[in-house]
């Protein structure tokens, strides 16, 4: 059997992630994690849904703020989902996913919505059950901030926004590529001036 | 070559399972190991009955581990065009056979928290072949197998006791069915589901899974199709420029391999793809067989898997 993706634009690197509008998909639990402006994505969808009441009453939604501050909480946890579980920041929300993922049975529908940071890492804890990464729905909105590794030190630096940047472990001038590791959820950062030590080209702000 | 490099066997074994279920172990002729598998695979196994060229696909049921030896388990199809019959009525130790490499178009996704393996009938083959790989290392896998009766659950016995609590039998005789439902909402995120058997219990397991939400990535089926039978048709060969006509029990791959055209092919059973082949032209239905083409493209008629499909019509052409 022939097995066909959604169709989405060309990436411009194979590893590049794409994302799409999420949809109510049937499922016996609605498991909706999002931060920052994903919150409107997320009520959107359920303005559309078939089922808006039955899918409420089968949902899990868990919200953080973004990067930048964009805190749409409210209006979430006004749709009136059957749980409603509010993190200060994404490291405090995947504690949660994870709990909830230990008892989660197949059936079960992945909504993603917000940034790519927030996105990656709750789409690596649900990969590492043996689900498949591309039947997680992603929808990205608001800051296109990045989470980036270093490809020298390993060390991670959250909501990068200029390019090129100084590794906030190592210290090297990294160049933010759109090469993307869905297992360690972060771009790779590539040190620019290893060549001509000190040449670096000027940072501009290319994620807001 | 089409079909890829060949594997000379000879026959070491030859058991009777049950009434209908014979098992067939082929070792390399010169003593060798065979070539490694993984479970889920199988072979096209060459068969010349008295003068007819058979080219069957078996998964293989053996430990992947074991490269002595391959084991297939056959059930003797009556009304089928009569290769299974070959196998049990001819077929003797010692005998010399070819077989093609193994092909594997129903692995395990190793990722997967856990197996849930859904068997029909002589369906079990390639579950066996999986489960002695994950019994290698632990993987987690739960198995339910239906047979029409017990003395025709071929292995149930030696699953039942060799992996407790894991393998459950039904019977079709004391009507016994799968919950089905409840399996499917009861297993742990990250399970996929892997099923084989009639053509009837795969759709039921696929569209009830989808049904309930799994996704189609985590749902593996196998399904070797026979070629069938039916009505002779004239088929007109573009790049080889030749006219054939397909027998009643002959496939279009098949008729096209007689007339000494090398078309590619590796499962001959419609799930591989390997066979597809462009259609010139086509005054007429094209009876398509096959789950390799999506139904828009066996709607267009564009395109035609000669291992398992017909023709019904004028005149067709296509690019062979
Ligand atoms: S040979 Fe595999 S689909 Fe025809």
């Amino acid at each position: 059997m022939k097995t066909s993706l959604t169709p989405v634009d060309a990436p411009s690197i194979r590893s590049r992630p794409v994302y799409a509008v999420l949809e109510s998909r049937p499922a016996s639990l609605h498991l909706i994690v999002a931060d920052g402006e994903g919150a409107d994505a997320v009520v959107e969808m359920l303005d559309k849904a078939n089922d808006r009441s039955g899918m409420l009453a089968a949902a899990h939604v868990m919200y953080t703020p973004g990067p930048d501050g964009a805190d749409h909480g409210a209006a979430l946890e006004a749709i009136g989902a059957a749980q409603f579980f509010r993190a200060p920041t994404i490291p405090s929300l995947l504690p949660r996913l994870q709990r909830v993922l230990l008892d989660a049975h197949m059936g079960t529908q992945f909504y993603l919505a917000g940034t790519e940071g927030l996105i990656g890492q709750a789409e690596r804890e649900i990969m590492n059950t043996g689900f498949p990464h591309v039947a997680i729905q992603k929808e990205h909105r608001g800051s296109t901030v990045r989470r980036v590794q270093c490809v020298h030190c390993k060390g991670i630096t959250e909501n990068v926004a200029t390019d090129p940047f100084k590794c906030s472990h190592c210290g090297l001038n990294l160049f933010v590529r759109d090469h993307y590791s869905r297992r360690i959820a972060a771009f790779q950062g590539v040190n620019i001036d290893a060549e001509d030590p000190g040449k670096v080209p000027e940072s501009v702000v290319r994620f807001k | 070559m089409s079909g890829g490099a060949k594997l000379p066997v000879r026959v070491a074994e030859v058991v009777e399972v049950n009434e209908l279920i014979k098992r067939f172990r082929f070792v390399s002729r010169d003593g060798s190991d065979l070539p490694a598998f993984s479970g889920g695979a199988h072979v096209v196994v060459e068969m010349d009955d008295h003068g007819t060229r058979r080219l069957n696909p078996y998964s293989l049921m053996s430990d992947p581990e074991d490269r002595s030896a391959y084991e297939i388990s056959v059930r003797r199809d009556d009304q089928g065009r009569g290769g299974s019959l070959f196998l049990h009525r001819h077929v003797k130790p010692g005998m010399e056979f070819v077989l093609s490499h193994p092909m594997n178009l129903f692995p395990l996704d190793n990722r997967a928290r856990k197996h849930l393996m859904i068997a029909g009938g002589i369906g079990i083959t390639p579950f066996l072949a999986q489960i002695a790989q994950l019994s290698h290392f632990s993987g987690k896998f739960e198995l339910h197998y239906s047979a029409r009766s017990k003395p025709l659950g071929a292995y149930m016995d030696r699953l039942s006791s060799a992996h407790p609590g894991k393998v459950h039998c039904y019977f079709d005789n004391q009507s016994q069915q799968i919950n089905l439902k409840t399996l499917l909402a009861t297993q742990p995120i990250g399970t996929h589901l892997y099923v084989c058997g009639p053509k009837g219990m795969i759709n039921w397991v696929l569209s009830t899974a989808e049904s309930m939400g799994w996704p189609k990535l985590a749902l593996h089926h196998e399904e070797f199709l026979a070629p069938g039978t039916g009505k002779p048709f004239e088929v007109q060969l573009a790049v080889s420029g030749k006219t054939i006509t397909v027998g009643t029990a002959q496939s279009l791959l098949e008729a096209m391999e007689a007339a000494g055209v090398d078309a590619p092919y590796l499962c001959r059973g419609g799930a591989c793809g390997q066979c597809e082949t462009n259609v010139h032209k086509c005054d007429g239905t094209i009876l398509h067989r096959d789950h390799w083409l999506t139904p828009e493209e066996h709607a267009e008629g564009c395109k035609i898997m000669p291992c398992v499909s017909r023709f019904e019509g004028k005149t067709l052409v296509i690019e062979r």
